[in-house]
């Protein structure tokens, strides 16, 4: 750097930062602070009555004698692989819909995207009634086709998929308005130009809607499995990870190992093993990106 | 990709196909939109089912919960549920915090995220974008790594149950400072260098020309950060234990926990319409930022 700087350069560099130091100060006392401390942790026994004891690898051991750990990576990996590609799709499916320039469209998009604001605790706790086997609403209407439906929450079957259908209609309408928002950046020119070439809907659908779209896809895949793997409060509220640890997630395990067993240091690795598994998965997305996302570039 | 401002709500494509033999293309246009009407219809009205369900069982009594076959419409309507309600739990307390909460974070977050949005912007200074760098590799960082350190640390400032452990930490925001950027990124310079060759401060230059045209995208942010914390359950959770200090998400959880053995299903349905109501209120009246920042951030990412 040069050693002299100008007067007003000298008064921008001080502004600068002036500027971002209110921002700067919490960012780094509440932000990087924690995340090098949970580093630190990762390596350490500590149960918060005396001071942390340096341990090594030994939380990684454990995590591998950890039943309740790899049921829980278990169930994290499945709720992700489940519910972000059929949540995706059916965003896809329902925004295509709701982009036809038709009468009630503008109901339709509000009625699919209002489970996204509400009280995500509330959602939880009228789906918990919702699912109730024998005075819910769901096996009621189950019952008038002659399903029986289970004993949805109470069962370890059917607990991580009444979790995934609650979480689609809590998210799904998200996603379709980030579509819809991607369709209108479709050119309208390539729809006429095919139509004049005589292609059909289907066609169109395919070969352009699908291919344009691929950027949209690809934030709404990324973020969504960012955000599934980070799974907690529906699954605290609605089944407190059981029964028999079938919804226990990561997230609900490092939760109650932190806060419950006071096992910082081995809450704080298996948080770690969350980050990597979140970066893993982000980084394949984007090494993959270049071979189906439509004028993906890595700068 | 560039998020121009166009709204979703003015999205038109083309619907026409090739026409099936005999019939005008206008014709079969008609019949596609009929089906994809009908299968909207049929969806929506399963999205909308829980919310129904939610609103007819908090008007009924105890026992006509456990009517079979279940009912849409209440028998009787005991509107006196939404009273008692508040006889059970202080709901008042539990709206005033998190509205206290919501609001001074979000203030927060809209003052430490537009400065430093200017300064990453517009200013130069040294190590400006190593720092900024620093700033976006932390939203890969999931909030799980960062909670128990957090946790320790709200500890030593004596903080734990205390609302300020709720607030304060959450008022720095490095996808708020991000946007904000973003945003002021393309805001015309010349606007600026008039500013500038007049003599004006930097503050004078963010506080009277940059500050008001970034409107849309404070509006944007403020709707996304309340709704946010508006919404938060495993923070508070972790901080909060006495009841006059509970948010409205740990007070749902609060009811719904002391009764876990017999639910007053009805009670606590009428807890979650109330619970459910301000942040929809808030979500119709900021529709159009809300939205915009939908679209902003989902085509800029």
């Amino acid at each position: 750097m040069a050693a002299k700087l100008s007067g007003l350069q000298r008064k921008e560099e001080l502004a600068g930062y002036l500027f971002i130091l209110p921002n700067l100060i919490g960012f780094l006392v509440f932000l990087v602070f924690p995340i090098l401390a949970a580093v630190y942790l990762t390596f350490t026994e500590w149960e918060l009555s005396s001071a942390p004891e340096f341990a090594g690898l030994a939380n990684f051991r454990a995590m591998i004698g950890d039943d309740i750990f790899l049921k829980a990576f278990g169930n994290t990996f499945y709720y992700a692989f489940v519910a972000v590609p059929t949540g995706v799709f059916l965003a896809f499916v329902v925004a295509l819909g709701v982009n036809r320039p038709m009468r009630g469209v503008f109901a339709f998009r509000l009625i699919y995207f209002l489970p996204h604001v509400t009280l995500t605790v509330a959602a939880a706790i009228v789906w918990a009634w919702i699912y109730h086997p024998e005075f819910g609403i769901i096996n009621y209407l189950l019952s008038l086709i002659g399903i029986q439906g289970p004993n949805w929450l109470f069962n370890s079957k059917s607990a991580m998929p009444a979790l995934i259908i609650m979480s689609n209609w809590k998210g799904v309408g998200y996603a379709m308005l980030i579509f819809l928002a991607g369709l209108q950046g479709v050119p309208a020119e390539l729809y006429e130009a095919a139509v004049m070439d005589g292609a059909n809907g289907w066609y169109r659908l395919v070969k352009i809607t699908i291919p344009m779209l691929s950027p949209t896809t690809f934030f709404v895949l990324t973020t969504s499995f960012i955000g599934a793997f980070q799974g907690f409060d529906q699954f605290y509220i609605m089944t407190n990870g059981g029964p028999s640890f079938a919804t226990t997630t990561l997230v609900l395990h490092i939760f109650n190992n932190g806060f419950r067993y006071f096992k910082m240091g081995y809450a704080s690795s298996m948080a770690f093993v969350l980050f990597l598994c979140i970066l893993c998965i982000t980084l394949i997305q984007w090494t993959s990106a270049r071979t189906w996302v439509h004028g993906f570039t890595q700068d | 990709m560039k998020a121009e401002a166009v709204q979703p709500e003015r999205i038109s494509v083309p619907a026409g196909t090739r026409p099936i033999s005999g019939l005008g293309r206008s014709t079969q246009t008609f019949i596609i939109d009929v089906v994809v009407w009908a299968g909207l219809l049929v969806g929506s009205i399963i999205f909308i089912l829980p919310f129904f369900w939610m609103v007819s069982s908090s008007f009924k009594e105890f026992g006509g919960l456990f009517n079979f076959p279940p009912t849409f419409i209440p028998s009787t309507w005991q509107w006196t549920n939404y009273l008692e309600i508040w006889r059970r739990l202080p709901f008042h307390l539990f709206f005033r915090n998190s509205f206290f909460v919501s609001s001074l974070e979000t203030a927060g977050v809209l003052f430490t995220s537009s400065l430093a949005g200017y300064a990453f912007a517009r200013l130069r200074f040294r190590h400006r974008d190593t720092i900024f760098l620093i700033y976006l590799s932390t939203m890969m960082v999931p909030f799980a790594v960062r909670m128990i350190p957090l946790f320790v640390l709200m500890r030593t400032f004596q903080w734990v149950d205390q609302l300020q452990a709720l607030i304060i930490p959450g008022m720095f925001s490095a996808w708020g400072t991000f946007l904000m950027r973003q945003f002021m990124l393309t805001i015309p310079r010349e606007l600026e260098d008039a500013g500038l060759i007049d003599g004006a401060s930097f503050f004078q230059i963010y506080y009277r020309i940059i500050l008001p045209l970034t409107g849309p995208a404070l509006a944007t942010l403020g709707i996304f950060t309340f709704m946010d914390s508006w919404n938060a359950f495993l923070w508070p959770l972790i901080i909060i234990s006495s009841l006059d200090k509970k948010t409205i998400s740990l007070g749902m959880a609060a009811f719904r926990g002391m009764t876990a053995m017999r639910t007053p299903w009805h009670l606590v349905m009428a807890a979650s319409v109330v619970s459910v109501l301000p942040i929809m209120v808030l979500f119709l009246v900021g529709q159009k930022y809300y939205v915009r920042g939908i679209v902003t951030t989902g085509l800029k990412g």
